[in-house]
C-alpha cells in the first residue's frame, strides 16, 4: 500500500480538524444540546431539538439574546446511547466563554450517567419531567432539576385518572392495571410508585416489560390478552409507543383502556398506528398540542427568516412544545442568575442557582406566550420537580384533544419514597445532604 | 537504516526467548511507556495541549485503555484459540455485576480484590459457557456464545439482587479506593486504567509466548493434530475460556467503576460484543498489538469523524454527520478487510519489515 499517500490524507485531516478551532466571543453564553435525529428513537428526538433549537433562536432574533447575552448553541448526535451521550457531554461541557449553561440529555440512562459527573463538573442537569424520580429532592441532587414533573407523578396522575373514569379511588380495588414498559431505567422508575399505589388502593399490578428498542411486543400483548387487565399503562418511547398500539389492535384490547406515559403521547406515537391509535389516551405533561401566542413568534421571527429547524406543520405538535418549554425554563433560569450575578455569560454553577430560584409566575407565563401551555412553576432548594400537574389527552385519529381538568399528584404518597431513595443515594455516595434552611 | 538488528547478538537463552529481541523495539516501546505514564501526567498538571481538558481522557484514552484491555481478552479467546465468541459483553456484564455486588456487600474488600474477584467470576462463567466448545466449533460455537449473551442480558435485569433493588435497574458505581489513594480526576482515572492494562498486557503477552499459549495456538491451527501431539482440548481450550474472560470480566469492572460510573445492564449488550469481535478481527486476530489498534480503530475513528466537520466549518446537520460516519467507517472496515484481511497488526509488520530493508529495497 501506498503509505506515503496515506500520511499525507491523514496529515491534511489533522490539520483541519486544528486549524478549525473556532474563534470565541466573549457576550455569548454558550448552551449545548444532546439531541438524537437518528436510530429508533429518533422520530420522538427530532421533534424535541427541533422546539430546543427554535426557542433559542427566537431569543437571539427577537431581543438579541437573553438581555444581549447571545446564545451559542451547537447539537451532538446522541443516538439515546449512554455511552455517546457521554462522549457528547465530554465534548461540550467546556466550550463557550463559561462552558456549557445546562444540559438536557432527553435520556434517563443519559440523565443517570451525567447524575454522576454534574456535580464534579459544576453544571445543572435540566430534565424536565424524565430523570431520576427522586432527585427532586434538590437537597441530595443539588445539580439536578427535574421540571414539572416525575416519572412518580405521571404514574400517580395515570391512577387517580383511571380513578375517576371508574368513578371513584374505592372502585380501583380488585381491579387489574398492566404496567406494559420499556426495560431500561427510564420504564423501570415507576415501578415503586405504582406498587405502593396497589398496595394502598388493593388492585392488582401486573409488570410486563418490553426490551429496547421496542419492535417485537407480540408476546407481552398476549400477556395482556391473557390477563384481561381492566387498565394498561404504556410506558414507552419512539418506535416502542406505536409499535404496543398496533399490538393492542391485534389482540383487540381496547385502546381507550390504554393510558401512556407523556413519553407515550405524542403525534409519532399514534401517527404511525392510523386508526388503530382511535381513542388511545395518553398524559400531558401540563403541555398538550397546539399553538400559542409564542408559536406566532417563532414563525415570525424564526422561520420568517429561515432560520427555523423544523418543517412548518410540525410547530404545536406536543414533543416540539416540550422542547420549547425546556428551553424556556433555560432561559428565565439563566435570566434570573442574571439578576444576581450581572448580564453577562455564566458558568453552570451560577446558573444552578438561577433554576433553584427561578419563579415561573402565571403573568411571567403569560409575557411569555405560554399561557394555556402550563401551570406556575417555582423550583426551590427542597423541590427541584416546580410544580406536580398532569392533565390526560386522548388521540381521535387526526388529534390530540384534552379530555380532563387537572390533576395533581398525592405529595403524601410520593415525597416519602423520594425522601427514602434519595437518602438511599446519598448514603451510598457518601453525600451530606445540604440543609435547605440556610440556603438564600 | 535506522531500524536494523544486524550486530545485536544474543549470548544466552534469555535474551533469545526476550519479548522484545529487538533493540529498536526495546527503546521505542520504552519511549511509549514514558509517555503515556510521566508525560501525559504531566501535561494534564500543567494543562497544556488537548491534555489540559479532561475530554481526551474521559472520552478517549480511559475507554479506549479499558476496551483493548477487553479486547486483549477475547483474542486469546479468539485470535490465539480459535473459539469464535459473541459473549463479549456479558464477561464485561459479570466483571461490573460481580465488582459491583463484591464491593457492596463486603465493603472490607480493597476494591483491587474486588475487581480481580470479579474477573475470576467472569472465568468461572467463562469456563462454563466453555464446556460446550469441546464438542461444537466454528459458528456454532459462536451461537453457543451467544447464549451467554442472552443470558446474562436477561439476568442482571430481571434478577433485582444482583442490582441491589434499585428501583431503575441502574447502579452507581462505589468510591474508587485503592489503598488510601483515591482516583477522582480524570487523570488518575487514566492512569489506574493504564496500569491494569499494561500489566495485563504483559500477563497477556508471555501467556501467549509460553507453553500453554502454543497449545492455544496448536488447537487453533488443527485441533486433532494438536491433540495426536499429546495436547488436551479440554484443558487448552477451557483454559482460553478462563483466561479470556477473567480479562474481559476485569475490563468490565473497570468500564463500569472507572469509565462510566453508573451503568444499566444495555451498556452490555449484544452490541458491545460485536464492537469488540470487530476490534478483535480489525487488530489482528493472534496479536497483543493489534487489540491496541483495534480498539483505536473502532472506538476513536467515529468519534474522529463525528467532530471534522464542525471543526473544518462545514454546515452539516448532526444527522447528516452521523450518518456519515457510520458510511464511512463501514466503507473503511470493508477496505481494510479486503486490503488486508489479517488486520492492522498484519500492515504493523509489513511496515517493520520495510524498514529493516529501507533505503535499500529488493
Amino acid at each position: 500500500m501506498d503509505f506515503k499517500k496515506w500520511s499525507l490524507a491523514a496529515a491534511a485531516v489533522l490539520a483541519g480538524t486544528a486549524f478549525g478551532l473556532p474563534a470565541q466571543a466573549q457576550n455569548e453564553q454558550f448552551l449545548p444540546a444532546l439531541v438524537y435525529r437518528t436510530g429508533p428513537y429518533a422520530p420522538n428526538g427530532i421533534p424535541f431539538a427541533n422546539g430546543v433549537a427554535d426557542y433559542w433562536n427566537l431569543i437571539n432574533e427577537r431581543d438579541g439574546g437573553i438581555n444581549g447575552v447571545k446564545i451559542v448553541f451547537e447539537e451532538c448526535e446522541t443516538g439515546y446511547a449512554t455511552d455517546k451521550g457521554v462522549e457528547c457531554y465530554e465534548r461540550l461541557k467546556g466550550k463557550g466563554p463559561t462552558g456549557a449553561g445546562y444540559f438536557s440529555p432527553l435520556s434517563t440512562g443519559i440523565t443517570f450517567a451525567l447524575t454522576e459527573k454534574a456535580p464534579g463538573d459544576k453544571i445543572p442537569l435540566l430534565t424536565g419531567g424524565y430523570g431520576r424520580a427522586d432527585s427532586r429532592d434538590g437537597s441530595v441532587f443539588t445539580w439536578n432539576f427535574i421540571a414539572m414533573g416525575t416519572y412518580w407523578t405521571a404514574a400517580d396522575v395515570a391512577i387517580q385518572h383511571i380513578a375517576k373514569e371508574l368513578g371513584g379511588m374505592d372502585k380501583l380495588k380488585g381491579k387489574k392495571i398492566a404496567l406494559v414498559y420499556h426495560d431500561s431505567p427510564y420504564g423501570k422508575e415507576p415501578i415503586p410508585l405504582l406498587q405502593k399505589r396497589s398496595q394502598l388502593n388493593g388492585f392488582e399490578l401486573l409488570l410486563i416489560p418490553v426490551t429496547h428498542p421496542g419492535v417485537e411486543q407480540k408476546s407481552q400483548w398476549l400477556q395482556v390478552r391473557q390477563n384481561r387487565p381492566d387498565y394498561v399503562i404504556l410506558w414507552g418511547w419512539g418506535v416502542m409507543n406505536s409499535t404496543a398500539i398496533k399490538e393492542a389492535a391485534a389482540v383487540a384490547y381496547p385502546r381507550d383502556k390504554i393510558i401512556g406515559g407523556w413519553w407515550s403521547g405524542a403525534e409519532p406515537d399514534v401517527a404511525p398506528a392510523g386508526d388503530q391509535a382511535k381513542g388511545y389516551k395518553a398524559l400531558m405533561m401540563q403541555h398538550g398540542a397546539g399553538r400559542y401566542p409564542v408559536h406566532d413568534e417563532i414563525e415570525k421571527y424564526v422561520y420568517a427568516r429561515g432560520k427555523g429547524a423544523a418543517k412548518p406543520e410540525e410547530i404545536g405538535h406536543v414533543l416540539y412544545n416540550r422542547g420549547i418549554i425546556n428551553s424556556m425554563i433555560g432561559v428565565e433560569a439563566i435570566r434570573t442568575a442574571q439578576e444576581k450575578f450581572g448580564t453577562r455569560p455564566l458558568t453552570g454553577e451560577e446558573i444552578r442557582w438561577g433554576f433553584e430560584n427561578l419563579n415561573l409566575t402565571a403573568e411571567r407565563i403569560k409575557e411569555l406566550g405560554f399561557e394555556g401551555m402550563m401551570r406556575p412553576l417555582k423550583f426551590s432548594c427542597e423541590d427541584h420537580e416546580g410544580a406536580r400537574f398532569a392533565r390526560i389527552h386522548q388521540w381521535d385519529g387526526k388529534q390530540w384533544n384534552v379530555i380532563s381538568d387537572w390533576y395533581e399528584a398525592d405529595d403524601s404518597i410520593i415525597l416519602p419514597i423520594v425522601k427514602e431513595t434519595a437518602a438511599g443515594y446519598a448514603k451510598e455516595k457518601g453525600i451530606t445532604p445540604r440543609d435547605c434552611s440556610k440556603e438564600g | 537504516m535506522l531500524y536494523r538488528e544486524a550486530g545485536q547478538f544474543k549470548t544466552s537463552y534469555a535474551g533469545d526467548m526476550a519479548i522484545f529481541p529487538i533493540r529498536q523495539d526495546r527503546i521505542g516501546l520504552a519511549i511509549l511507556l514514558a509517555f503515556a505514564f510521566v508525560v501525559v501526567p504531566l501535561l494534564a498538571y500543567f494543562e497544556i495541549g488537548p491534555f489540559g481538558h479532561d475530554y481526551i481522557f474521559k472520552a478517549i484514552l480511559i475507554p479506549f485503555l479499558i476496551l483493548s484491555l477487553a479486547a486483549i481478552g477475547l483474542n486469546i479467546l479468539t485470535g490465539y484459540c480459535g473459539q469464535i465468541s459473541l459473549g463479549g459483553g456479558a464477561f464485561m456484564a459479570i466483571g461490573a455485576y460481580a465488582a459491583y455486588n463484591f464491593s457492596l456487600r463486603i465493603p472490607e474488600l480493597p476494591l483491587l480484590f474486588s475487581i480481580l474477584l470479579s474477573g475470576g467470576m467472569a472465568a468461572f462463567v467463562g469456563i462454563l459457557f466453555g464446556i460446550p466448545s469441546l464438542r461444537i466449533k466454528g459458528l456454532y460455537l459462536a451461537v453457543a456464545t451467544l447464549a451467554a449473551q442472552f443470558f446474562f442480558d436477561w439476568l442482571f435485569l430481571r434478577v433485582p439482587w444482583f442490582t441491589n433493588y434499585t428501583p431503575s435497574g441502574s447502579v452507581n458505581a462505589p468510591e474508587l479506593n485503592f489503598f488510601g489513594w483515591v482516583v477522582n480526576t480524570p487523570a488518575e482515572r487514566y492512569m489506574l486504567a493504564l496500569m491494569f492494562v499494561t500489566v495485563f498486557a504483559v500477563i497477556a503477552k508471555n501467556l501467549t509466548r509460553g507453553n500453554i499459549g502454543r497449545q492455544w495456538m496448536a488447537i487453533r491451527d488443527m485441533d486433532i493434530a494438536a491433540e495426536l501431539m499429546g495436547i488436551r482440548p479440554l484443558y487448552a481450550k477451557l483454559s482460553a475460556f478462563a483466561i479470556s474472560s477473567f480479562f474481559i470480566g476485569v475490563a468490565g469492572a473497570l468500564w463500569a467503576f472507572v469509565h462510566l460510573g453508573s451503568w444499566e445492564p444495555l451498556t452490555f449488550n449484544i452490541e458491545r460484543s460485536f464492537q469488540l469481535l470487530f476490534m478483535v478481527i480489525i487488530g489482528g486476530l493472534g496479536s497483543i498489538l493489534g487489540c491496541f489498534l483495534g480498539a483505536a480503530f473502532i472506538l476513536i475513528l467515529p468519534i474522529f469523524l463525528d467532530q471534522v466537520p464542525h471543526a473544518m466549518g462545514v454546515p452539516l446537520s448532526v444527522e447528516t454527520v452521523s450518518h456519515l460516519v457510520y458510511i464511512i467507517t463501514g466503507a473503511l472496515i470493508c477496505f481494510l478487510l479486503i486490503v488486508e484481511p489479517h488486520g492492522f497488526a498484519r500492515l504493523w509488520a509489513i511496515a517493520k519489515e520495510k524498514l529493516r530493508l529501507w533505503p535499500f529495497p529488493y
